[in-house]
């Protein structure tokens, strides 16, 4: 199970033909990532890997191979139109892995996508994996186990930090998602902690955020108003200066908001239990899980 | 990015802004031969740094007749001006804004800023000129107006209305104030800024609606299509720092500690620094040296980091994705050797081919790396010998 993609995702790869794009088909295609077709357009009729058609359009893709999410690698200044392309085309998901995006572009794109039902993840971000059965994006896949806890983030390798953690305390996990470092991206962690919360094989959630906006404050209230299942949260950042990217386009605190030490204030008082230091957000989750009485359940690996 | 006043006037000028009549100056000859050309009875000297709260640290004079121009030309040139928003250490000031003074009769405050949570750009206005917005919106929020623009239809002529009314501008200049709204959208959009804001925008007593201050910010990722905003980079405003790492696209941020980290990621890199302030430490840096590290950008990252004295140890954390341990592994011992390790190194290494990485450091045997098998304890032990170091630092000298 697991959530937003499975076994049954047949996926396209928009800009297969780049390098990145075919490092990666191969490690989804290992992985056992159902990957059905790529797009380059001027590329149509080739194969990649041997075995992964190519198409000129996203539409064509479609229309021939059934293809229902993408996931994109195409450079920054084209990326914007790819999404919109994927969209447009109907798919149910896309996960754009690109940085780099100007926020006009993005801006624009959320626009494209309102009234239309396709959700994106990204972009900036490492895609998303559920266990055992799909990858999309650039997570490594060997510190995954199968499991119970679902594991939401901001940041690419706090996602592979926290899973590995996980993974070495026994934690297996359903899903891993990386929403992304920008200011103006697609779905956001309450989207994520909603599918989580309907998702029968999750019995708990690890929610990873960062300085900048106020994203994790707004999920905080969302879990204390709906979420049935305990979330073990950690925020980076507390030192950082204000008016300084760190590193993300995101993470930024503007006009003395978006501080992680009122996105801490605002988990804890959502009942959210906030580990003290990026080693030790697995031990955190393992208190938690006992405290929880899902301590037994969850250790799985 | 960041530019001075004076250039983000020029720009906002060329989209059809109202601002006053002046010219960049390096030097107090300069500064008086613009202020002779402008003639007006008042002038006005500003520093230009890339930071606000410039009047009240003393960094804007009047200015009533050409010596005197002249004389605050001389005290501001090579001034270091302290601010808010600089820091203990202040900025250097290497040149000014000579400008034609206004004759004030009020000051509003308008920007554009993205909204992140509706993705939209977003007009501000407020009555409260000439006051920072973050203390209006402490204060008195009620007094901030706002106006959502979407993105495909542009900023409506019945938007600027409904803020200049919110305003209260008196009717005789509600056509100026709405047609700045719209060149200053125009401008927000055209170059690909992060934020482009008027504080104070001025009604004078002859009822001229003027942008007396203005500050743009671009969106770094848009820089690409603007080679001409990309031109007016000021590097003697920016940390030399950050700017050689940039240059080696690395993502680097001065934090002033004497305790540095070399992380893959931006997440990972700001829980690292936290992390070495959480156990005592100070952070020297952050620093992200992304997902697709060579041997070259880890040694260029050791050479920025010990570039001064500051640091008296290097906490490495790496867990490796994308990025490979073994190729961390050899940049260190490639910096050992091309740059030279004067301070204790200690190593977290974690991830994809991590035997292979801890191998190559093993057989390396450089004397100043200390590998640690769990972060925790790499964390704490850096903290540990960079303060031993820089005891050692004291007692030597």
């Amino acid at each position: 199970m697991g959530i937003f993609v499975g076994k049954n995702s047949k996926v396209v790869v928009q800009g297969i033909t780049g390098k990145q794009a075919t490092f990666h088909t191969k490690v989804m295609l290992e992985y056992g990532t159902n990957v059905v077709a790529g797009v380059t357009p001027g590329k149509a009729g080739e194969k990649v890997l041997g075995q992964v058609p190519v198409f000129n359009t996203v539409q064509d893709a479609v229309d021939e191979t059934g293809a229902n999410v993408s996931v994109i690698y195409v450079p920054a200044r084209f990326a914007a139109d790819s999404i919109c392309e994927g969209v447009d085309a109907g798919l149910d998901l896309i996960v754009c892995i690109t940085e780099h995006i100007p926020v006009l572009d993005m801006i624009r794109v959320r626009r494209f996508m309102q009234g239309k039902n396709t959700k994106l993840i990204g972009p900036n971000c490492p895609g998303i994996l559920t266990v055992d059965e799909c990858r999309l994006g650039l997570i490594p896949t060997y510190i995954h186990k199968k499991g119970h806890v679902g594991v939401v983030s901001r940041s690419g390798t706090l996602t592979y930090e926290v899973t590995y953690q996980l993974t070495m305390a026994g934690i297996g996990q359903t899903t891993a998602v990386g929403i992304g470092g920008d200011p103006i991206k697609g779905i956001d962690f309450i989207e994520v902690l909603d599918a989580f919360n309907q998702d029968d094989d999750t019995l708990a959630v690890m929610l990873i955020g960062e300085i900048g906006g106020t994203a994790e404050e707004e999920a905080a209230a969302w879990v204390k108003a709906n979420m049935k299942k305990p979330v073990i949260g950690f925020i980076s950042g507390r030192q950082a200066p204000p008016g300084k990217r760190m590193g993300h386009a995101g993470a930024i605190i503007s006009g003395g908001k978006g501080t992680a030490a009122d996105k801490i204030r605002a988990l804890n008082d959502a009942g959210i239990e906030v580990a003290d230091t990026v080693a030790h957000m697995g031990e955190t989750a393992v208190q938690v899980l006992k405290k929880a009485g899902l301590y037994e359940q969850c250790h799985t690996c | 990015m960041n530019i001075h006043e004076y250039q983000s006037k020029q720009i906002l000028k060329s989209y059809g802004v109202n601002v006053p009549n002046g010219n960049a100056a390096f030097s107090p000859e300069e500064a008086a031969r613009i202020a002779k050309d402008l003639g007006t009875p008042v002038v006005v000297v500003k520093a230009q740094i890339h930071a606000g709260g410039r009047g009240k640290a003393g960094g804007v004079k009047l200015a009533h007749n050409i010596d005197d121009v002249k004389f605050y030309a001389s005290e501001l040139l090579g001034k270091t001006l302290v601010t808010k928003q600089t820091g203990p250490e202040g900025k250097q000031v290497n040149r000014l804004l000579i400008e034609a003074g206004s004759d004030i009769a009020k000051e509003y405050y308008l920007s554009f800023v993205i909204d992140r949570k509706t993705a939209q750009v977003v007009m501000m206005g407020s009555e409260a000129g000439g006051m920072e917005i973050e203390e209006v919106a402490e204060e008195t929020p009620e007094k901030i107006f706002k106006e959502f623009i979407d993105p495909v239809i542009g900023l409506m002529p019945f938007q600027t209305r409904r803020m200049a009314y919110r305003m209260h501008f008196k009717p005789e200049v509600l056509g100026k104030v709405t047609k700045l709204m719209t060149c200053l959208y125009n401008a927000f959009i055209g170059k690909d800024c992060s934020l482009a804001e008027i504080n104070p925008l001025v009604v004078t007593k002859q009822n001229d609606v003027i942008a007396l201050d203005a500050k743009l910010n671009f969106d770094d990722s848009g820089l690409f299509r603007h080679p001409d905003i990309e031109a007016l980079r000021d590097e003697s405003e920016e940390d030399p720092k950050e700017r050689a790492a940039a240059k080696a696209a690395l993502s680097y941020v001065n934090l002033g500690g004497d305790v540095a980290c070399m992380v893959n990621g931006a997440g990972l890199a700001m829980a690292t620094v936290d992390i070495i302030k959480f156990y005592g430490g100070e952070p020297a840096n952050f620093l992200d040296v992304g997902g697709d590290s060579t041997v070259e950008k880890i040694a260029e990252a050791f050479r920025i980091m010990q570039s001064d004295d500051q640091v008296h140890g290097v906490f490495v954390n790496i867990f490796g994705g994308i990025n490979k341990c073994d190729v961390i592994a050899a940049g260190i011992v490639e910096a050992a050797k091309v740059v030279g390790l004067r301070v204790p190194v200690v190593v977290r290494l974690d991830g994809t081919n991590v035997e292979k990485g801890r191998q190559i450091l093993v057989d390396a045997q450089v004397p100043e790396v200390i590998m640690a098998p769990k972060m925790e304890d790499g964390a704490k032990l850096i903290v540990e010998l960079a303060a031993k170091k820089a005891a050692e630092l004291t007692a030597n000298a």
